[in-house]
């Protein structure tokens, strides 16, 4: 592949318009740590203008310094052409500049109408609330979204409505400058493409996006420019129509990624059959479940949020009661009355949720990796063996590549990939026969994403088998041999190697069409 | 120099940093600690030259004896904080278990066997809010608060609202609160032996490392396999029952049973195991720091009373010293993060 040379924003002498915004010469810095030296961006009046980088280039840095959060230590914001200083997220709301967080920060016990318009409360003088109209308003404002009732608490909504209600709060705030830090990281497929609409007709409006995301097919679809930050330095600014997702790729990681996903295995007779489930029901999201894992594949789930995925998978390792159906593991059928049967037996679970339950923020890496099995640590009186707890770390995290000060050190110090990993060295900590991933590359970096997934490749080749849960389509498909696809609580289809493609795995989740052995029996009887 | 060179460079240099983290990982871990200690020692060095009285070996028994049952309640509560739980109920068990005992000696019963009855009905009360907590779904701070109440009711009861007059008990008995061997109190020996135990089993036993997993996060530690609700009945028990050892080591001191006793410990025993280091919000504590908290406490009140200062100021002193030590840890935590 030629180098194909990035071009200079092409508007820079010719038009005269002064960008919305524009940072010149930033810089931050954390402690001894710089998040940001000396970076520059430009915002044109109603584009959307994709900011790329690995976690820990300072995209999040330079979005909380624009939206008040943070303050520079040196360089200069230019609104409109005038320079500004934004002291705090109110200011930089009367600015008109909004930030959709990739947290959600909402108030869980609130309703959705009274968060969408926290803002406008805060700001009210009158006394009482109307709040007939409240409702109303909000309803507008959300039904632009996804029909959710804006009555209905937020806790008691799944996480990717709540990211569209944080969506819808900003929405509110009547803003010059949308700044949205990965929206669809918690999105189904739908809604992200009901978002990307919202998103260019805000563009149309006038309004100027900022749109920060992993994933490079949403970029090319949606976005103007693209800008790519690395180390905490900027690269390079394109349009988009002259660059290509390789191309960001490279800038991004400051390497060739000659391959992001790992060879798959060569199509030959299946290894032995390592876990099957037949009829496994919970009598209540899902039912009927069938499948199978042999060694040596890299078995994918899909489907949408909600259609019963990490159900399915928690149930078959006991950490949710099954109403009926069997599991059969290594050629022993299993009776799991809870998750610490299936460790035992060597089927383990990696959650989706890193931080809520993979792992434990605030304890040192050693402990988190020996979690799962204290009792191989543990000598004759009771006594933890920490010569061997640290062996173990150690062991697992060098093999594994977790950049770290040391194995005492707390895994809140870790960057997120750095977490997944130490989350997956506990897995591997008891050898296990199977591992069911649920969204195992979530929100972590390019480059960490392609080491996971070659480490799932190299553990698949050593016989344990992986079965990988996954929202994202290119991952189902550059890294599994197989993906079966659910949908509303029943496996709507399996697609094998030579099938796997976005639209046939969109297709069978969305319930557009089922599985082809159903099809072709439905042809059958016809 | 060749990639492979390189490589092996930048291990040397990640092994170096890595030892050099450990050090600072250890200083940090024992920094309350011996924040603790160094505060300790001055106010006895102040108080020494304000007090004749203070550096007497009277004096330091007379604190160590005031703060060493107290102290083996402490013991109990760190770990239920550690585990991300609270018992408001302390207070009222220990002194439950004292007047338990106390009736049944009363009744006829060897003081020995009526103390393990005792401790055994404590027991219970934390196996009861256990089930509240794990099987029902109550919070901590509600179901203690319930039994704090509750407890106290039945100790009123079971008395009649009088005091139990014990003197009778045997002299082997009371020896174990007020005798000593070789000038060192029993009840100093008790409290160490205690303290000693379960200072190390928390640090090394398989079973309390549970402890520390589920007070850091419930959630990954079910996730692990971790049966998170076993663990915390398990401590919620324990909790209990060495407030009722407490209890019969009460009696034997005083060789009475006041349905009124321990009235407002737990405040007390909670303020001590946070000075110490321990964290309402559950993973962190240690024993050893729980301790040192209670000994300020203990000190300071001492000087208090050699400065004679009244005991309506003791406190609101003592409250200060908890908002401070707080305040100067959630300003470290916000410094290192």
């Amino acid at each position: 592949m030629s180098p194909s040379h990035s071009q200079r924003p092409s508007q820079e002498h010719g038009v005269t318009e002064t960008p919305i915004l524009e940072i010149r010469g930033l810089s931050k810095a954390f402690g001894p740590v710089k998040a940001l030296s000396d970076v520059r961006f430009e915002l044109k009046r109603g584009e959307i203008h994709a900011l790329c980088g690995e976690n820990g280039a300072g995209k999040s840095t330079l979005m909380n310094m624009i939206a008040g959060v943070l303050q520079p230590d040196h360089g200069e914001i230019l609104i409109d052409g005038t320079r500004v200083s934004i002291p705090s997220p109110s200011a930089a709301q009367r600015l008109g500049i909004a930030l959709v967080h990739q947290e959600i920060a909402l108030c869980q016990d609130a309703t959705v109408a009274e968060n969408i318009y926290m803002a406008a409360i805060n700001a009210r003088r009158a006394p009482l609330m109307n709040f007939n109209r409240l409702y109303a308003e909000a309803q507008k404002v959300m039904d632009l979204l996804a029909p959710i009732p804006v009555r209905t608490r937020v806790a008691d909504l799944s996480i990717s409505n709540q990211q569209l209600v944080e969506i819808a709060k900003a929405l509110t705030l009547d803003c010059k400058v949308l700044m949205l830090d990965e929206p669809t990281a918690a999105l189904t497929e739908s809604e992200a493409q009901r978002l990307f609409a919202i998103v260019r007709g805000l563009r149309d409006r006038g309004i100027s996006v900022v749109y920060i995301s992993h994933r490079m097919a949403e970029i090319f679809s949606l976005c103007d420019r693209v800008t790519v930050f690395r180390d905490g330095h900027y690269v390079a600014t394109d349009p988009i129509a002259q660059s290509s997702p390789d191309d960001v790729v490279r800038k991004m990681v400051g390497r060739e990624i000659t391959q992001l996903y790992p060879d798959k295995l060569a199509p030959q007779e299946p290894g032995r059959l390592l876990l099957s489930v037949e009829g496994l029901s919970d009598g209540d999201r899902f039912s009927g479940v069938n499948l199978e894992l042999h060694a040596g594949e890299i078995l994918g789930i899909g489907g949408l949020i909600g259609a019963g995925r990490s159900e399915i998978a928690q149930t078959i390792c006991g950490l949710r009661p099954a109403a009926s159906g069997t599991v059969t593991l290594d050629g022993k059928a299993l009776h799991i009355r809870s998750y610490s049967d299936a460790v035992k037996a060597g089927l383990v679970y990696l959650s989706e949720d890193r931080k809520g339950s993979g792992v434990f923020l605030d304890m040192p890496i050693a402990a988190n990796v020996s979690a799962l099995d204290l009792g191989k640590l543990t000598g004759s009186l009771g006594m933890l063996d920490r010569k061997a707890e640290d062996r173990q770390a150690s062991d697992l995290t060098r093999q594994l590549g977790v950049r770290m000060a040391g194995i005492d050190a707390r895994v809140s110090t870790l960057s997120g990939g750095n977490q997944q990993k130490v989350a997956i060295a506990k897995q591997l900590s008891i050898d296990p026969k199977v591992i069911i991933m649920d969204e195992p590359t979530r929100g972590i970096d390019v480059g960490a994403k392609v080491e996971i997934h070659r480490l799932l490749r190299q553990l698949a080749a050593k016989s344990t088998g992986i079965i990988v849960i996954s929202s994202e389509l290119p991952e189902l498909i550059g890294l599994c041999d197989r993906v079966m696809v659910v949908r509303e609580g029943k496996i709507a289809g399996e697609l094998g190697a030579d099938e796997l493609g976005e639209e046939a795995i969109i297709m069978l989740a969305s319930g557009v069409r089922n599985s082809s052995n159903q099809e072709k029996q439905a042809q059958n009887v016809a | 120099m060749s990639p492979r060179e390189a490589g092996e460079t930048l291990m040397h240099a990640e092994i170096k940093a890595d030892g050099a983290r450990r050090i600072n990982f250890a200083r940090l871990a024992s920094m309350r600690e011996a924040g603790l200690i160094v505060i300790i020692l001055a106010l006895c060095i102040a108080m020494s030259f304000a007090s004749p009285h203070f550096l007497t070996w009277g004096n330091f028994r007379a604190m160590l004896m005031s703060f060493s049952i107290e102290g083996i309640v402490v013991v109990g509560m760190t770990i239920l904080l550690i585990v991300g739980g609270i018992d408001l109920s302390v207070g009222s068990v220990v002194c439950f278990s004292m007047v338990v005992s106390g009736a049944l000696f009363l009744a006829g019963l060897d003081p020995w066997t009526a103390s393990l009855i005792g401790i055994g009905v404590s027991a219970l009360i934390g196996a009861a809010m256990g089930f509240f907590v794990t099987v029902v779904g109550l919070n901590h701070f509600i179901t203690s608060l319930a039994a704090m109440v509750i407890v106290r009711g039945l100790c009123l009861v079971i008395t009649k609202g009088t005091p139990l007059s014990l003197f009778t008990l045997p002299p082997a008995f009371k020896a174990v609160g007020q005798g000593s061997f070789h000038g060192l109190p029993y009840v100093i020996i008790i409290f160490v032996v205690v303290v000693a135990i379960f200072d190390f089993l928390l640090r090394r036993a398989t079973a309390f490392r549970k402890v520390f997993y589920t007070g850091s996060n419930e959630k990954a530690a079910q996730f692990s396999g971790i049966k998170t609700k076993q663990v915390k009945f398990w401590v919620t028990v324990l909790c209990s029952t060495l407030a009722g050892f407490a209890g019969v080591i009460y009696m034997a001191r005083f060789g009475a049973a006041t349905p009124t006793f321990g009235a407002g410990m737990e405040l007390n025993i909670i303020a001590a195991a946070v000075i110490g280091g321990a964290s309402l919000n559950g993973g962190s504590g240690t024993i050893f720091g729980a301790i040192l908290g209670m000994a300020l406490l203990s000190v300071v009140t001492s000087s208090l009373i050699l400065l004679d200062v009244s005991v309506y100021w003791q406190d609101m002193i003592k409250g200060c010293i908890l908002l401070a030590a707080v305040s100067i840890d959630h300003f470290l935590h916000r410094k290192k993060s």
